[in-house]
């Protein structure tokens, strides 16, 4: 199971890649959003964890580009719950998605993954 | 005093400290002293100046009129005197052509002339005939007066030379007031006699006693060594000395303005009277004679001081409901200013707790996957995932990061609400408390505050804006913690009351005061000014609670505790001038 992370706080996004890693996921993780792309552009993933504030281009933003690539691919989205109306507001335009708030707990994130992924699989 | 602080307007003592230095734009005492003084100044001051010059012009014309008048009685009297000696005095004279030289000096024909004189003309006593040695060679009259020599006598030098004598008044021996007219003639052989009458002064009397004098007016003469010569009602009787100057030679009738022995004015008239020693003189009470003035000037005068007084208060009142209206107007701009201040300040602490929690919240992130992972590395290895004190170490770093997010969480959905534009949403009252409670939990704990909350389970959601139902908590309860000493107690209590919700927050703190209970909404009201208290928390909770269409009453006892109950409407109903509420700030 390939899990893309995209957060701009590198000891965050690390971290919270090597403990993925150690529930037995296939992990990713990048700092910049040009690199995932890049990523994307060039393997399948099953489920994207982006961060809802990223510099240069916001996580929606970076939900399209790569929606565009990889159509089945599904996404969850990390917030500070500061910015959360805002990004509620986005995600009634960009459609369904589902949301964390920091500091995540790694148990709800990975059954989400794990449900995500399924759902996925069903998918034809 | 009492009565000073029902008059005095509320503005007087108003002191503009809460807009701070150089913030307050009108200085309300000066302009109401301004709007009174400048309005009384042209109000009274033509009213004032009309009285005085009518005052002064009417006293020079009563002082005019009262000097004519006297001047024409004393005019006239003069005329009345000078004829009754002319008359006599012909009356000797046409003896004497009348009459032989031999029949004057003959005692008998000179009693029946004196008989028809005194039925002719009256007020003659004796007459006498003198020859030209001065010995009195006939006589008739009361006394036996022939042979008596009058040749050494001032008077009969006199008569000799000028042809008449008028003398002072005497009493003689009889102790009747009357004086002696004497006219020279000339025998058919040119020697000079003398013819002599005693006239009664009561003659006088009669002349004076028919005039009409005003002002308890007194008429006499004296001569001029200032004897009287007729009895005065003032200054005495025959041949006292007059009190009074005799006044200078004027060949005219003269008035003078002088006073009397007692200082009181008085205006006298008088007048020489032709070769004879007399001085008419009318002398009249001015006092009595200006009353009729005075009592005109009384009723000028009460009339002024019933315009002024009038004048007065209108203008007093006047000038203090306006300037009030002024001070009230000022109160609202200040308090509006106020809360502008305060909504920034609100939106600024709302900004900066807002940035406060995101920044924490990342490297809190940060150490909550830090520990997790570690916590993950001990469970793989067998000889950490026994050690449960290392665990456990793990375990409470990651509730205490568990319990930060909280804070942060619960600290950026306050900030959302400060300030910002109002946002109406469907609200549970118990929840919110909840929320607020959390955020003052640490101090109750502290004072061992003891804060209950009494909200029941089935009460509706409400519609309404979040931000401000939090302050008005906020404010409610930092002041039941103030009012409160440690070890007290607070109550949060909800009740519904039809359309309404009533929150209640209790304390059994120390109680405001009957005399300040009406005051404590009123902006800048405080009574912790020497505590850091601004004196507007209670009035922007006022102003909070009336933006939620909402009604805030407080019930307290002194010692025993305060209740502020808020109500507010289930559902919003629709704001009213919000355009111009809106408007200001920016």
């Amino acid at each position: 199971m390939r899990v893309l992370l995209v957060d701009d706080e590198i000891e965050l996004v690390s971290t919270l890649a090597e403990r993925l890693t150690l529930r037995g996921f296939q992990v990713d993780w990048f700092a910049a959003p040009l690199d995932a792309l890049a990523a994307v552009r060039d393997n399948p993933y099953d489920v994207a964890v982006l961060d809802v504030k990223i510099p240069k281009m916001g996580g929606l933003e970076l939900k399209k580009e790569m929606e565009r690539l990889q159509p089945k691919l599904r996404f969850i989205f990390m917030t500070g719950h500061g910015s959360l109306e805002d990004f509620e507001a986005g995600v009634d335009e960009a459609g369904a998605g589902f949301y964390l708030v920091k500091p995540v707990n790694i148990e709800v994130l990975t059954e989400k993954i794990r449900q995500l992924s399924a759902e996925e699989g069903n998918h034809p | 005093m009492q009565l000073m602080s029902i008059f005095k307007p509320k503005f007087w003592d108003y002191e503009d400290v809460a807009a701070g230095p150089f913030k307050h734009l009108f200085n309300f005492r000066r302009i109401w002293k301004q709007t009174v003084f400048l309005t009384l100044a042209v109000t009274l001051s033509p009213l004032i100046f009309m009285a005085a010059i009518d005052y002064r012009v009417s006293r020079e014309a009563i002082d005019t009129d009262i000097q004519l008048r006297t001047a024409r009685l004393v005019s006239n009297t003069r005329r009345s005197v000078t004829f009754f000696l002319e008359e006599r005095k012909s009356a000797l004279s046409y003896v004497t052509h009348d009459n032989l030289l031999e029949d004057i000096m003959s005692h008998e024909r000179l009693a029946d002339i004196l008989e028809h004189l005194k039925h002719s003309f009256g007020g003659f006593t004796d007459l006498g005939a003198i020859d030209e040695r001065g010995i009195q060679k006939a006589y008739a009259g009361p006394y036996q007066l022939e042979g008596v020599d009058y040749s050494q006598e001032q008077w009969y030098r006199e008569v000799l030379e000028r042809g008449s004598f008028v003398s002072d008044v005497f009493l003689g021996v009889r102790q009747t007031p009357h004086f002696v007219i004497a006219i020279r003639c000339h025998c058919p052989t040119g020697l000079p006699y003398v013819l002599r009458a005693t006239i009664d002064t009561d003659k006088f009397n009669d002349l004076f006693a028919g005039l009409d004098v005003a002002g308890h007016g007194d008429v006499f003469i004296i001569n001029r060594r200032g004897i009287l010569q007729t009895a005065s009602h003032t200054y005495g009787a025959v041949l006292d000395p007059v009190p009074l100057p005799v006044p200078p030679f004027s060949e005219r009738s003269e008035v003078i303005d002088t006073a009397d022995l007692d200082l009181n004015p008085t205006v006298i008239g008088y007048a020489y009277i032709e070769d004879t020693p007399f001085i008419l003189m009318i002398c009249k009470n001015k006092r009595e004679l200006m009353l009729p003035w005075k009592a005109t000037q009384l009723e000028i005068l009460m009339f002024l001081t019933v315009s002024v007084v009038a004048i007065l208060l209108v203008i007093l009142w006047g000038a203090s409901f306006l300037v009030s209206r002024i001070h009230d107007a000022d109160q609202k701009r200040v308090a509006t200013l106020h809360q502008v201040e305060y909504s920034n300040k609100m939106a600024s602490i709302g900004r900066l707790a807002a940035g406060v929690a995101h920044e924490i919240n990342n490297p809190l992130a940060v150490i909550n996957e830090k520990a997790g992972l570690i916590k993950d590395l001990f469970l793989l290895k067998e000889s950490y995932a026994a050690d449960e004190k290392l665990l456990g170490l793990l375990d409470s770093i990651i509730k205490s990061v568990e319990r930060c997010g909280a804070i942060t969480r619960r600290l950026l959905g306050f900030a959302r609400h400060m300030g910002g534009p109002p946002s109406i949403q469907r609200i549970e009252i118990k929840d919110v408390i909840h929320e607020v409670l959390g955020l003052l939990g640490k101090e109750a704990s502290y004072r061992a505050i003891e804060v209950s909350v009494d909200v029941p389970d089935n009460l509706p959601g409400i519609e309404s804006d979040l931000g401000k139902i939090q302050q008005v908590l906020i404010n409610l309860l930092n002041n039941a913690f103030a009012a409160v000493s440690d070890g007290g107690h607070i109550t949060v209590k909800v009740r519904k009351l039809d359309e309404y919700l009533a929150v209640a927050v209790v304390d059994d703190g120390c109680g405001i005061p009957e005399a300040d209970r009406k005051r404590i909404f009123e902006p800048f009201f405080s009574t912790k000014t020497t505590r850091g208290g601004t004196g507007l928390g209670l009035s922007i909770t006022y102003g909070l609670i009336k933006d939620l269409g909402g009604e805030v009453q407080v019930e307290s006892e002194l010692g025993q505790g305060t209740t502020f109950t808020v109500t507010l409407p289930l559902v919003r109903k629709p704001e009213k001038g919000s355009d111009n509420a809106c408007s200001v700030g920016g």
